[in-house]
C-alpha cells in the first residue's frame, strides 16, 4: 500500500453488511477502518455511512451509539461523507417505512415506497438502471448503478445536485453537495461505474 | 423493466465450483474467486454462489470461499446452501455477502424469511425454491411441488403456493429452479415461471436448462426478471458478453458496460 493512501472510515452499524464497502475501497488502495465511536465519525477525514436492512434498526443503532449529532454536524459542514443505499435515506427526514422516526434532517425531504402492484414495476427494485446527473454533479457519473432498494427520495433537496432515475416514476439516484454524497444505489457493487464514481469522491 | 440481469452460478463444494446433471456426477470447474473475476469482466450483472454439499464441518471453508470471492467481486453476490438460521446468515453478509438465498430451513420454519427480513431487509432475503413437474411431463398442467437436498427429498410443498408465502413473510426475490431442466441444457420451465409470476410481485431469477440466448429471452418473456446459468459459462460455450450481444439482438434489453465519458 502506498504511503499517502487515503484512509476510508466506514461506520459500522450492525444491520450494514460492511464487506463490500470495505473491499470496495480497499481493491483501490484505500486504507479502511470501521467505527461507531462519535469522535472518530467526526474527525475522519473521509467517511462512509452505509446502509443495508430497515430504517428504524439503523437509526436506532445511530442512536445506541449517539452517532447523529456527529453525522449531521459533518454533514453541514460540508466534510467528505458519502451515504450508501439507506445510508442516503438517513440523510433525509424521515421514512414511509417507518412513521415518526427521524432521520438526520440534512435532505429536506422523506424517503417514500414504490407503489407496488403496477404493471412490470417489481418491490424492491433489485438490479441495474441508467442514472443521469443533472449540470452541476462531479461526482456521480452517468452510466448504469446497482440498486436493490424498495424505498426511495423523489423530490431534490434545495441546495443539493440531483442525479435522477425512472423506475415506476422518476426518483433520486443520488444527490451531491460539494464532497457530500448520497447514493441510493451501490456504488461497491456497480463493477466499472462504482470504481469510477468512487474514484471522483476519494478526489473530491 | 430493468435490463436482465445475467448471472453466472458458481456450484462449489469443498472450496472448488463443481457442476453436474440434475445435481449428480458433479465434475471440477474451477477456482471459485477466479471464476467469479472473470464472469464481471465479461459483463455478469451479480453472481451466485451455491453450497451443493454444505454440511456443518464446512461452514468453515464455505465462509472463506465467500470472502475470497467478495475480494475479487465488485458486483451483487448472493450466497445459499445450508443456511439453517439468523446466525448463518449473518455471518455470511460479514464474510462479504449482499443477499443471502435459503431453502430448506425457510420450509422447515417458515418465520426464519420474517427474521431476516425484519433484520436485513427484504432486498436481502432471497428465497430459494426447487420445483418438479408432477402429474405429466414436466410443463405439464399437473402443477409442481417442492423438492430439496439437491432434488433428492420431497416436501409434499405446492411450489407454487410457497412461492406466495414465502413473498408474504418477507422474501425479496425467488431462485426458481427447475429440477427437471438443471443441467439438461433444453431450456428453462416457462410454465412454472409463468406461474409463479402471476403470485408475486417481486424478482424471479430463472434457474435450471440454460442453453441459449435465445431460452434467456424467453424465460424473460415468462416473467424472469434475471436468467441463471451454470454450465454454458464454465464450459466456455458462451461468455456473458457473447449471451448479451445476442440477447439485444432479440430485442432484450442488457446492461452494456461502462465508458467514461470525456468531456469535449
Amino acid at each position: 500500500m502506498r504511503e499517502d493512501a487515503p484512509t476510508v472510515t466506514v461506520v459500522r452499524t450492525s444491520t450494514a453488511n460492511l464487506a463490500s464497502v470495505l473491499t470496495g475501497f480497499e481493491r483501490l488502495g484505500c486504507r479502511v477502518r470501521t467505527t461507531a465511536d462519535p469522535h472518530k465519525v467526526t474527525r475522519a477525514g473521509r467517511l462512509v455511512l452505509p446502509g443495508v436492512g430497515a430504517f428504524a434498526a439503523a437509526r436506532r443503532a445511530i442512536d445506541a451509539h449517539d452517532l447523529a449529532d456527529a453525522l449531521r454536524d459533518r454533514l453541514d459542514r460540508g466534510r467528505p461523507t458519502l451515504g450508501i443505499c439507506l445510508g442516503m435515506q438517513l440523510m433525509a427526514s424521515g421514512s414511509e417505512e417507518a412513521p415518526g422516526v427521524p432521520g438526520l434532517g440534512v435532505l429536506d425531504c422523506v424517503a417514500g415506497n414504490y407503489k407496488s402492484g403496477e404493471e412490470g414495476w417489481r418491490v424492491p427494485q433489485m438490479g441495474w438502471n441508467l442514472v443521469a446527473p443533472d449540470e452541476g454533479c462531479e461526482i456521480v457519473p452517468r452510466g448504469y448503478a446497482y440498486f436493490a432498494n424498495s424505498y426511495r427520495l423523489t423530490t431534490a433537496p434545495d441546495g443539493w445536485h440531483p442525479v435522477w432515475c425512472e423506475y415506476a416514476g422518476r426518483f433520486l439516484a443520488a444527490v451531491e453537495r460539494g464532497p457530500v454524497v448520497g447514493c441510493q444505489f451501490h456504488p461497491e457493487l456497480s463493477g466499472d461505474y462504482g470504481r469510477a464514481l468512487l474514484t471522483r469522491w476519494l478526489e473530491a | 423493466m430493468l435490463p436482465v440481469r445475467i448471472i453466472p452460478c458458481l456450484d462449489v463444494r469443498d472450496g472448488r465450483v463443481v457442476k453436474g446433471v440434475k445435481f449428480r456426477g458433479l465434475r471440477d470447474q474451477g477456482d471459485p474467486a477466479e471464476l467469479a473475476r472473470a464472469y464481471e469482466e465479461q459483463g455478469a450483472d451479480e453472481v451466485v454462489v451455491l453450497d451443493v454439499t454444505a454440511t456443518t464441518e464446512a461452514r468453515g471453508t464455505r465462509l472463506d470461499t465467500v470472502a475470497a470471492v467478495r475480494a475479487r467481486l465488485s458486483v451483487p453476490l448472493t450466497v445459499g446452501g445450508g443456511i439453517g438460521g439468523i446466525e448463518d446468515a449473518a455471518a455470511l453478509l460479514e464474510a462479504g455477502a449482499d443477499k443471502v438465498a435459503v431453502n430448506t430451513a425457510a420450509l422447515r420454519r417458515p418465520e426464519l424469511l420474517s427474521e431476516l427480513a425484519a433484520r436485513f431487509g427484504s432486498q436481502c432475503v432471497v428465497v430459494s425454491i426447487d420445483a418438479l413437474g408432477h402429474g405429466g411431463a414436466p410443463g405439464g398442467d399437473g402443477g409442481y411441488e417442492v423438492v430439496v437436498r439437491s432434488g433428492t427429498e420431497r416436501v409434499a410443498r405446492d411450489a407454487i403456493a410457497w412461492a406466495r408465502e414465502a413473498v408474504d413473510r418477507g422474501a425479496g426475490e425467488i431462485l426458481l429452479t427447475s429440477i427437471d431442466r438443471d443441467g439438461t441444457r433444453s431450456g428453462y420451465e416457462l410454465t412454472l415461471l409463468r406461474a409463479v409470476r402471476s403470485v408475486v410481485g417481486v424478482p424471479i431469477v430463472a434457474s435450471g436448462g440454460a442453453d441459449t440466448p435465445a431460452h434467456m429471452a424467453d424465460a424473460v418473456g415468462a416473467g424472469a426478471d434475471a436468467v441463471l446459468a451454470a454450465s454454458i459459462f464454465h464450459q466456455g460455450n458462451w461468455t456473458v458478453e457473447g449471451v448479451k450481444e445476442a440477447l439485444a439482438r432479440l430485442g432484450v434489453a442488457v446492461r452494456s458496460g461502462y465508458r467514461e465519458e470525456v468531456s469535449a
